[in-house]
């Protein structure tokens, strides 16, 4: 249960912006493992988002390394890495993104066909998937027969469909009230607790203490990392 | 005046005895506040000094019963109806310190905001760790509590992320945060 699932080592992120370079992440080296749930934090432009898409591999880092599951990004074709992605993450937006044309079923069945996997292998897989965040008995809804919290758990089960065990979360609960925001969390910690990892993009405090790992980002480095705290020690604020 | 109250609202329920009393507070106020049994019977006594309870049969000691007087029971809907008033608010020891950080030589607000976040966020970790080990149908005050505590780290923090906004816009966070890279 402790390999590493994403790794970054001295990455950065540098945008030129007119004459002048934007370091929108500094040399960030990170490891994070199977089962882990990381909370990302940090006020808008600290580097949040940028993370998020290198450890995707939706981004090249201008400097340093970006390991998936083992896999050296770089040192993967575009074909290749695409593969990599489809099979190994999921990714969670606030916009939801999902194909109004196709149905709850379809739209989680849609990314395992892509990658080539039978229609009925699929859409057992897909079944499950949805069975796991008891979306089952809606499979054959359209989302806007859906509710946004609905829609979420679709969007989540899509995500984490087959045999990916990463889940890269943008602010996955947007507009939802906060009880169902607290469901989305549940169902992040329970794929989580099941060997699975995720990463949230967040600024909602009460969402990232759902986290075992905190990162607060500034100015595009790292200046806390807040792991779990042991119970049995006090902390300042904890009155009681 | 909490455990106060508290005894006379138990006591309105039904008559109850010393340990009864003490169990029956730590039960409902989510077990946030634990009371000894000493307190429970020096209360006790100065409720029945003021009439605003009485023992219920001749029992002695730990086996004393007590029921509410008329007396009683109008206090406690007295207390129940007046609002609990946070004016003047109580002293704040995160805010003051904060505030008085600002300008003050050689300390790094930045970096003093920054810690305090990361407590509050294990605080908060914990307690919604916590909360979700709760059950609501059997545990509701505690549950309640539970959401009491998140709610007000909550709004710490948010009163933190306010604070540094405000302070870079203003410019009073010139000194740029030493980054520490995260264990691996």
């Amino acid at each position: 249960m402790t390999e590493v699932m994403l790794r970054l080592e001295g990455a950065s992120k540098t945008y030129r912006q007119g004459p002048a370079e934007v370091v929108a992440l500094a040399p960030t080296d990170l490891s994070i493992r199977a089962g882990d749930f990381v909370a990302v934090m940090g006020p808008s432009g600290s580097g949040k988002s940028t993370m998020l898409l290198l450890l995707g591999g939706l981004s090249d880092p201008t400097t340093g390394r970006v390991t998936i599951d083992g896999h050296d990004v770089a040192s993967l074709t575009p074909r290749q890495r695409a593969a990599l992605r489809r099979r190994s993450i999921g990714f969670v937006f606030q916009e939801l993104n999902l194909l109004p044309g196709l149905t709850a079923l379809e739209n989680v069945t849609l990314p395992l066909e892509l990658d080539g996997v039978r229609f009925r292998q699929a859409r057992g897989q897909a079944l499950a998937a949805l069975e796991r965040v008891e979306m089952d008995r809606f499979a054959d809804r359209f989302p806007d027969e859906l509710s946004g919290g609905q829609r979420q758990r679709v969007a989540i089960a899509r995500a984490a469909v087959g045999p990916r065990r990463v889940l890269l979360a943008d602010e996955p609960t947007g507009a939802l009230d906060t009880v169902t925001g607290e469901a989305v969390m549940r169902l992040l910690r329970a794929h989580c607790d099941g060997g699975g990892t995720a990463v949230m993009v967040t600024h909602d405090a009460r969402l990232a203490s759902w986290a075992d790992r905190v990162i607060f980002l500034q100015d595009g480095r790292i200046v806390d990392d807040a792991r779990d705290a042991d119970p049995s020690v006090l902390l300042p604020g904890d009155a009681r | 005046m909490s455990v106060r109250n508290g005894l006379l609202a138990l006591l309105a329920e039904e008559p109850r005895h010393c340990y009864a009393l003490k169990a029956g507070f730590e039960e409902r106020t989510g077990q946030a506040w634990r009371v000894n049994i000493g307190q429970v019977y020096s209360t006790l006594e100065r409720l029945e000094r003021d009439g605003l309870v009485e023992p219920t049969g001749s029992g002695e000691g730990a086996a004393r019963s007590y029921q509410l007087t008329g007396s009683g029971l109008r206090q406690l809907q007295e207390w129940f109806a007046q609002p609990v008033m946070l004016d003047p608010p109580p002293r704040d020891e995160l805010a003051i310190k904060l505030l008085l950080a600002v300008g003050a030589p050689q300390v790094d607000v930045l970096q003093l905001i920054q810690r305090q976040r990361a407590a509050l966020i294990r605080v908060l970790q914990r307690y919604t760790h916590q909360k979700e080990l709760l059950d609501e149908e059997t545990e509701l005050p505690s549950v309640l509590l539970h959401d009491s505590l998140i709610l007000n780290a909550e709004a710490q923090l948010r009163w933190l992320d306010l604070c540094e906004a405000r302070l870079r816009r203003r410019g009073l966070l010139a000194r740029p945060a030493t980054g520490t890279e995260p264990a691996a």
